[in-house]
């Protein structure tokens, strides 16, 4: 199945206001490292908790490894990062559906798509907590913002 | 369309802008007298409202169906007129037909509008799904668990002692091949539907919500008894299966709408996964796009809540009448994962029930109504397996779909007014060859298919005989493949470290094979025969095999459409009997 118009409107919206969006923090020296597996401290049906090192490292400097779910257009300054390469498409399928534990980028500048089965770094500033784009409705927990990647 | 008209017209200057309308409910329509569904004609072109008439046998269609008509001049980003009427019903069973005139075009459909018997034949009715069901499902199955020794089983599933009855043809309203909302919305609504569409027909207008609705059976069952009514499954419970049994929405993506229509319905036992739907926006790990607490919803309405296994046993010494259990964040893990390799989500969410628990739960609890009640119960991993040539997985579901179908055949034996249907939604290209035989010479995993006398018999074994085999990763195991595939490399092997991810999605937008599985000793690639968007195994437009025992059961026979399924559910029920 590949026949839903809605989550591509949503996507190009985003993409839309994320271009205006990107801020370019100054960048630490060093930055944190943090991992998928250290995003929740506590996991429930009722809902996630965010990790104390989460916590600690909002509005900071970090390091994450992850695979950039492909993105509408190759060349993008958003796009999500997951945990292990994306095997569905929940912006072209309709019963596919994002991981609990995605990564919303926003790049400092657009970069060209790297291949869904590279594992790629990304450093940006983490911001935490529910944020809900205004064009679009959608709605992440955690970004990183004012990023750049590259492939490992 | 409309550039196409334009050079109809001037090359013929013939073409009316009125031309061949469509008529919802579609041509051959049956309908369930007096349930309420919305009529809706679309004309291909802007028409004026003086000259548009709709009669249902002659009469005013708004006459007829009770209801007022609403004329749409310019539908919302369509260039053309619209007359609806919503849920409008008729009264008296017969042919019904219908005329849509716009001057002097006139588009004819004919809807059969049946009645019930006025004497139930069954109290209650256990309506077993397990999604994407095929042949080689249930051999696969059987072969795992029970064995075969010089070519006879060793042993029965529950599902070889329950007569197949039916061979049913799923294909949706708009192509041929079909997806699991329109198949299990046309067993819940006697409607036939188009891909991705549950309870409704799918209309030309791009909102999702406003398409032509028609009842599905748990609207029919709050109209006309006081039976309780179950929703199981080990997917998301607001996913397209158990979506169906209540919601209505062109596109099954519609998951927080359709928590919303769960709660509109309030069936009295909800079993399943999905809680990310149910919780505000602001609550992490939730997926909604507003502020609405469905768990608080569901609680002041009066449900008991179990979040995992002990919680849900917790609640059948209750006596709350309304259980919501929500098991995981999306679908529950897969029989194999939670019970065995402890891998998917099963670190968050240890203690997950599984479907035989969640089908013995809704039991005990829906009996307890003396007027009877509806259960669905969805096997949905089978289908969430399927699609990645997970095969073990798969096949180890289906072995725990055929336990809980076990539950309700125990339960039959001292509720004989039970009928009980076990059956697909729709199949998969998937089947049996043989065996893979570690064991054969060589390094190339191809040379170890056995097929034909070479292929012997499989070694799984089941020592603590609790019905599952013990490992799947045994030395001569069941060759499973698949007709279609993206591309992919076939490593020949279980997969003990979590669900097959076939392919991942290039710059391109193209489905390549994942690489993760590069590296397995024997893998090979498979270059796909499908396009390269499609990111794993499709669906196949096979006839489903249907099963049925109990009272009403004979209802069912030879070829069937899906819709034509609806029919005898609400027989057995006696629903909706003609009014003298």
């Amino acid at each position: 199945m590949s026949d839903l118009p809605f989550n591509r409107r949503t996507v190009l919206g985003l993409l839309g206001t994320a271009i205006g969006a990107v801020s370019t923090p100054a960048r630490a020296a060093s930055s944190a490292s943090l991992d998928f597996d250290e995003l929740y401290g506590k996991v429930s049906v009722l809902g996630l908790s965010f990790s104390d090192k989460v916590k600690a490292l909002a509005g900071k400097d970090v390091r994450m490894r992850g695979y950039m779910a492909p993105p509408l257009k190759a060349e993008a300054d958003f796009f999500v990062l997951t945990e292990i390469p994306m095997s569905i498409c929940p912006f072209c399928s309709s019963d596919a559906d994002w991981p609990d534990n995605i990564v919303v980028v926003r790049l400092r500048s657009a970069q060209t798509f790297e291949q869904a089965n590279a594992l790629i770094e990304v450093r940006g500033t983490l911001e935490v907590g529910s944020w809900t784009d205004p064009a679009t409705g959608f709605v992440s927990l955690l970004r990183i913002v004012g990023a750049d990647f590259h492939a490992i | 369309m409309r550039s196409l008209l334009a050079a109809l017209a001037a090359t013929t200057c013939l073409i009316s802008a009125a031309d061949a309308a469509t008529v919802y409910p579609l041509d051959r329509a049956t309908i369930l007298v007096a349930s309420p569904f919305d009529m809706k004609v679309e004309f291909d072109g802007v028409v004026k409202p003086q000259d548009v008439t709709v009669t249902i046998n002659g009469e005013p269609a708004e006459k007829v169906l009770g209801k007022a008509v609403e004329f749409v001049e310019k539908e919302k980003g369509v260039e053309a007129s619209a007359v609806i009427i919503r849920a409008g019903s008729i009264a008296k069973p017969g042919t019904y037909k219908v005329e849509a005139k716009a001057g002097n075009d006139t588009k004819t459909v004919n809807w059969e509008v049946f009645a019930t018997p006025a004497t139930a034949k069954a109290k209650n009715v256990i309506f077993f799904l397990a999604d994407g069901l095929s042949v080689a499902h249930r051999t696969g199955a059987r072969l795992m668990s029970k064995g075969m020794t010089e070519g006879k089983a060793n042993g029965r599933l529950t599902l070889d002692d329950i007569p197949p009855v039916a061979f049913i043809g799923t294909s949706a309203t708009n192509a041929v091949a079909t997806d699991s909302a329109n198949t299990m919305s046309a067993y819940m609504t006697g409607h036939k539907t188009a891909v991705n569409a549950i309870g409704v027909y799918a209309d030309r207008t791009k909102d999702s919500l406003d398409d032509p609705r028609v009842e599905t059976i748990a609207e029919a069952l709050r109209r006309t008894t006081k039976k309780s009514i179950g929703i199981v499954s080990n997917t998301e419970i607001e996913d397209a299966t158990p979506a169906a049994v209540v919601a209505h929405t062109r596109l099954r993506a519609d998951k927080a709408d359709i928590v919303g229509m769960i709660f509109e319905v309030k069936p009295d036992v909800i079993l399943g996964g999905g809680s990310a739907y149910f919780l505000p926006k602001t609550t992490p790990g939730s997926k909604r796009k507003d502020e609405k607490d469905y768990i608080a919803m569901f609680r002041d309405a009066g449900y008991s809540l179990a979040t995992d296994k002990t919680e849900l046993a917790a609640t059948a010494g209750t006596n709350t009448g309304k259980i919501l259990g929500l098991f995981n964040t999306g679908n529950l893990d897969t029989t194999l994962d939670r019970e065995f390799l402890k891998k998917g989500t099963v670190a968050k969410f240890p203690n997950q029930p599984g479907l035989v628990d969640m089908t013995k739960a809704a039991l005990g609890q829906l009996s307890k109504n003396p007027e009877g009640f509806f259960l669905m119960v969805e096997g949905g991993n089978v289908d969430k397996m399927s699609h990645p040539m997970d095969w073990d997985r798969a096949l180890v579901d289906t072995i725990e779909f055929d336990k809980a179908v076990g539950l309700a055949v125990e339960f039959a034996k001292t509720h004989p007014d039970t009928l009980i249907v076990v059956t697909g939604d729709h199949t998969h290209g998937v089947s049996i060859i043989g065996t893979i035989d570690d064991d054969k010479p060589g390094t190339e995993m191809r040379e170890k298919v056995g097929v034909y006398a070479s292929a012997g018999f499989p070694n799984y074994t089941d020592e603590n005989a609790d019905g599952y085999p013990d490992r799947v990763d045994v030395s001569r195991r069941l060759a499973v493949f698949s007709s279609n595939f993206p591309d992919y490399y076939e490593t020949f092997r279980p997969k003990l470290d979590g669900p097959f991810e076939p392919a991942v999605q290039n710059e391109k937008k193209e489905y390549v094979a994942n690489e993760a599985y590069k590296g397995v000793p024997g893998a090979v690639l498979r270059v796909g025969n499908l396009p390269r968007n499609a990111d794993t195994a499709v669906h196949a437009v096979d006839d489903v095999v249907l099963q049925a025992v109990g009272p009403g059961s004979e209802g069912f026979r030879g070829y069937m459409e899906q819709s034509d399924v609806y029919r005898v559910l609400v027989d057995a029920f006696a629903l909706s009997p003609a009014q003298n």
